[in-house]
């Protein structure tokens, strides 16, 4: 089943119709956000109404396009505020996570790393749940206690800061932990060698190495954060990221201005991953 | 004058293993000076406590008089060619050379200005902009060697840089090197396990061996006067045959093998009658003849049957069974004579006493 | 320098256990605290175990409970039934250009949220969406049909957010494959399907094992796909959490859910490794 052992030409020709099939199957769903986006019709659905811009551009309702519907904008704005601090975030813990599990030994490692890779196999609901009880049962005892209401503490963007974090920088661990694992210690030594200290040695000579792999985990934490709904929707105060917004308005009933919205996160979105790719292929 | 570099009872233990074993050694300034070891023998290990990434466990280590022990490797005025370079793949060529000097904390202008001058000596001037991966390997040997010198060590240390180039390259650089540190005038101590790496550059040679140095001296020292069995086991090639001495008169003395030959030899060091002895003679000291009367200047000689040819070119070699039944290594003499050799030919061979080195055998 | 190198590693150490204690263990154990007991009146609990009995007897939770459970396997074998084709030719089939771009592909979906991808199926599968259309287009239906809101249209939903996750395990464990030892399979005298039991199958297992339990985990705590694709009946365990926490505000029993999904998942996974061998180190690390 390789290329050098020949087949019947039936065979082959069944192989790549499915491989063919299975493309379609992954096109077809974004393909039809993408086109409704661009139907003149109240619903994203046939039948076709002729083509316009309205649901990206239109200024009056009810065809109010993207870039004029506040609820959207201010949604978006806050989706990319907690990706922008999620990825900050997880990336500077990866980033030393890597270093502590890459260059020191200790009793308890390899549980302390297994116990780091917890958070991929706990679902996204329950991540949620739990960092939401604990922060209320911490909430409730500092009223307790005291009679200060932390706010911070009740659903909001810090709670859905800090749920998305607690499982991105795992990811974020993992990419790192891996480019630095391909780094020869002896270029470290050299630089020592040549009079540098030990933390100039790491600024000058191995983060510059790790950068590629800590901006493909940068942009890799934004797009998953971005893109979270699980999570969010437990610890989600009034302040919707763009996920949580839309699926209020998909429950309500969708119109193609929902489309738009999906269309140009798609392209945000490739256009991201594209970027990582490049500085990874680098 | 004192030595630019010092050990002084150099001791390391890692657990129950010593690795470094009591050595001691000096090195003059601005000669070139080698640790020549198999693998494992301790040499690295040496070469890592001088520039700091071990602690020695016992012992004390000097640069110019001074101890260095209590200096980080970093404050260390030493520098180091790594094995396999080291050189910083996101750099370019002259932000590699420069780097130690901006770690000195020099200006922009007086940095570029050493770099170009550094580039002209090691004969690769203008390639400061290119990136190593750009570079041949022997260009990324002289460029290590670079990085280290706008340093002005007082000893530079050279960790097999060698290794990793091909056979030809290898031979070069061999000669390069040796003349780069004539022109920087500066103190190589260079470690590596190929023995003609060290005969053909260094001004002293330090043979080591399970942690130990077995002897120090130049190239010619450790080849035509080895002191240890090791030394002359290591250094070139040898045939060897252990036996017990019959007879000893001053120097020279008379050993009956094993197999029941009687061998006259030279004494490397004290030994009477009655010990186990073991006798060295390198292939290119037998001579071979065809008839027994061209060998009688030579004080051992035999005959034997050629078992086959290792045709080398100029180190062409033919193995020779003698009467008894052991093989010789006899080196083929590259005048034409004995062209025609063939397998199975009879022929005489000879040495003399003194270039047969016998040794206390291991017991 | 042992000093310096002990504030270093304390240094590290600190950011690491303030996020696995504070996000991650110390919740968890709040919540196993909190499923644990049960409101007396404003304010009092008591410990007790109600959360779990009530969980255990009432017949719609549990149902749902094994529901999601036979659910999620199923849709990590169907996703593993159909990916596998897929990477291996990827990985070995399609050669240069090629089997980049089709790598691309695959992963490009999965830029997109997850949300979007709902959606589209959604307009794909609904009574006005497309394929209803076409049927009746094609004559094949006189009037329009509701596909949604079924377990099928909410299996298709499952396999298809999950596919990614399969598919790249699997091609980089099949391109790791020699392609000398698939012809030394047939030099040897097999044919197709021995050499894919014994050589490539065998092979490929660790992508296997870490594609399966990756996709089982996303179906599992999947909450989107089985709420906008699936029907009244198609339950899914997360809605009951999510209804629990936000709809009821009974936290106790919502926890107790939570904890429930936990044990499931990690007996599964567990369940997974044990069976092939492996360590979660090998197989997310």
């Amino acid at each position: 089943m390789i290329p050098t052992i020949p087949r019947s030409r039936s065979f082959r020709v069944l192989y790549g119709g499915y491989v063919l099939l299975f493309f379609l199957y992954l096109a077809l769903p974004l393909t039809v956000v993408a086109v409704f986006a661009f139907n003149d019709s109240q619903f994203p659905s046939l039948p076709w109404e002729g083509f316009t811009w309205n649901w990206f551009f239109g200024e009056d309702r009810p065809q109010i396009g993207v870039f004029h519907e506040r609820g959207i904008l201010r949604s978006v704005g806050t989706s990319a505020f907690v990706a922008a601090c999620v990825a900050v975030l997880s990336v500077s813990v990866g980033t030393t996570n890597a270093f502590l599990f890459n260059r020191y030994e200790f009793r308890g490692k390899g549980a302390l790393y297994v116990l780091m890779l917890l958070p991929l196999v706990i679902p996204g609901i329950v991540l949620g749940i739990s960092i939401l009880v604990f922060s209320s049962t911490l909430a409730n005892g500092i009223w307790n206690a005291a009679e200060v209401d932390i706010q911070a503490l009740r659903p909001g963007l810090l709670l859905v800061i800090l749920g998305q974090f607690s499982f991105i920088t795992t990811i974020a661990t993992l990419v790192i932990t891996a480019r630095l694992q391909k780094f020869d210690r002896t270029l470290e030594e050299a630089a020592l060698n040549l009079g540098a200290t030990r933390l100039t040695a790491v600024r000058t000579i191995t983060i510059p190495f790790l950068m590629p792999a800590m901006i493909g985990a940068v942009v890799v934490a934004f797009l998953m954060s971005f893109e979270n709904f699980n999570t969010t929707l437990m610890l989600v105060g009034s302040d919707a990221p763009l996920t949580i917004a839309m699926f209020d308005r998909l429950k309500e009933g969708s119109t193609p201005l929902l489309n738009a919205v999906s269309l140009l996160l798609m392209l945000g979105s490739s256009i991201l991953a594209l970027v990582v790719i490049l500085f990874q292929r680098r | 004058m004192t030595p630019d570099l010092e050990c002084v009872d150099l001791v390391k233990r890692f657990g129950d293993t010593t690795a470094v074993d009591d050595v001691s050694f000096s090195v003059p300034p601005g000669s070139f000076f080698s640790i020549l070891g198999p693998s494992g023998c301790g040499k690295t290990t040496i070469m890592r406590m001088i520039a700091g990434f071990l602690d020695p466990t016992s012992g004390d280590i000097r640069i110019k008089g001074g101890t260095v022990l209590d200096t980080p490797p970093n404050k260390r005025p030493v520098n180091m060619v790594f094995q396999h370079l080291a050189l910083f793949p996101m750099m370019t060529i002259a932000d590699n050379i420069g780097y130690g000097l901006r770690r000195q904390g020099m200006a922009k202008a007086q940095i570029a200005r050493k770099v170009d001058e550094a580039l002209d000596r090691i004969g690769l001037p203008g390639i400061g902009a290119r990136k190593v991966d750009e570079l041949s390997g022997g260009q990324k040997q002289r460029v290590a060697i670079a990085r280290c010198m706008v340093l002005e060590p007082d000893v530079l240390l050279l960790d097999e840089p060698l290794g990793a180039l091909d056979l030809k390259l290898r031979e070069h650089m061999k000669i390069e090197l040796k003349a780069l540190q004539a022109a920087f005038d500066t103190t190589f101590v260079y470690i590596t396990h190929d023995q003609s790496e060290a005969l053909v550059m260094s001004d002293q040679i330090a043979v080591m061996n399970a942690g130990r140095f077995e002897q120090v001296g130049t190239g010619q020292d450790l080849y035509y006067r080895p002191a240890t069995p090791f030394v002359a086991g290591f250094i070139g090639e040898a045939n060897r045959w252990t036996g017990r001495i019959d007879r000893v008169e001053g120097s020279s003395l008379e050993m009956r093998t094993d197999t029941g030959l009687a061998m006259r030899a030279t004494a490397a060091h004290a030994l009477s009658k009655g010990d186990t002895a073991e006798i060295f003679v390198r292939p290119e000291s037998v001579h071979i003849a065809a008839n027994a009367e061209a060998l009688a200047q030579f004080e051992n000689r035999m005959q034997g049957r050629v078992t086959s040819l290792l045709f080398n070119g100029a180190a062409s070699r033919v193995l020779v069974e003698d009467d008894a039944g052991e093989t010789l290594e006899v080196t083929l003499p590259q005048t034409g004579e004995f062209a025609s050799l063939k397998r199975g030919d009879k022929v005489h061979i000879g040495w003399g006493a003194a270039q047969a080195m016998c040794f206390a055998g291991a017991a | 320098m042992r000093a310096e190198a002990r504030i270093g590693f304390i240094l590290l150490l600190t950011p690491l256990l303030l996020w696995l204690g504070l996000l991650i263990v110390i919740p968890h154990i709040d919540m196993l605290i909190i499923s644990l007991r049960e409101r007396i009146s404003f304010g009092v609990y008591e410990p007790s175990l109600t959360q779990y009995e009530k969980a255990l007897t009432e017949p719609l939770y549990l149902r749902t409970f094994w529901r999601t459970a036979v659910m999620s396997v199923l849709a990590t074998a169907i996703t593993l039934l159909i990916a596998f084709p897929v990477s291996y030719y990827i990985a070995k089939m399609a050669r240069g250009r090629l089997q980049q771009v089709l790598f691309m592909l695959c992963l490009i979906p999965f830029y997109v949220s997850e949300l979007v991808r709902t959606f589209g199926w959604m307009i794909l599968l609904r009574e006005t969406g497309l394929i209803s259309n076409l049927l009746q287009w094609a004559g094949l239906a006189d009037q329009p049909v509701e596909m949604l809101y079924n377990d099928a249209a909410m299996m298709v939903g499952l396999v298809y957010t999950s596919m990614l996750f399969m598919v790249v395990p699997l091609v980089t464990t099949l391109e790791s494959l020699d392609d000398s030892v698939v012809e030394a399979g047939y030099d040897l005298g097999g044919n197709g399907l021995s050499v894919l039991r014994e050589i490539i199958i065998p092979h490929a297992m660790p992508g296997i094992v870490s594609g399966c339990i990756v996709v089982f985990m996303l179906s599992l705590g999947n909450y989107l796909t089985p709420t906008m694709l699936g029907g009244k009946d198609s339950l899914w365990f997360t809605e009951m959490i999510y209804n629990q926490f936000i709809v009821r505000s009974n936290w106790e029993l919502g926890a107790a859910f939570g904890f429930m999904l936990l044990v499931l998942s990690s007996v599964i996974v567990w369940g997974m490794l044990r069976l092939t061998g492996r360590t979660l180190q090998e197989t997310m690390g």
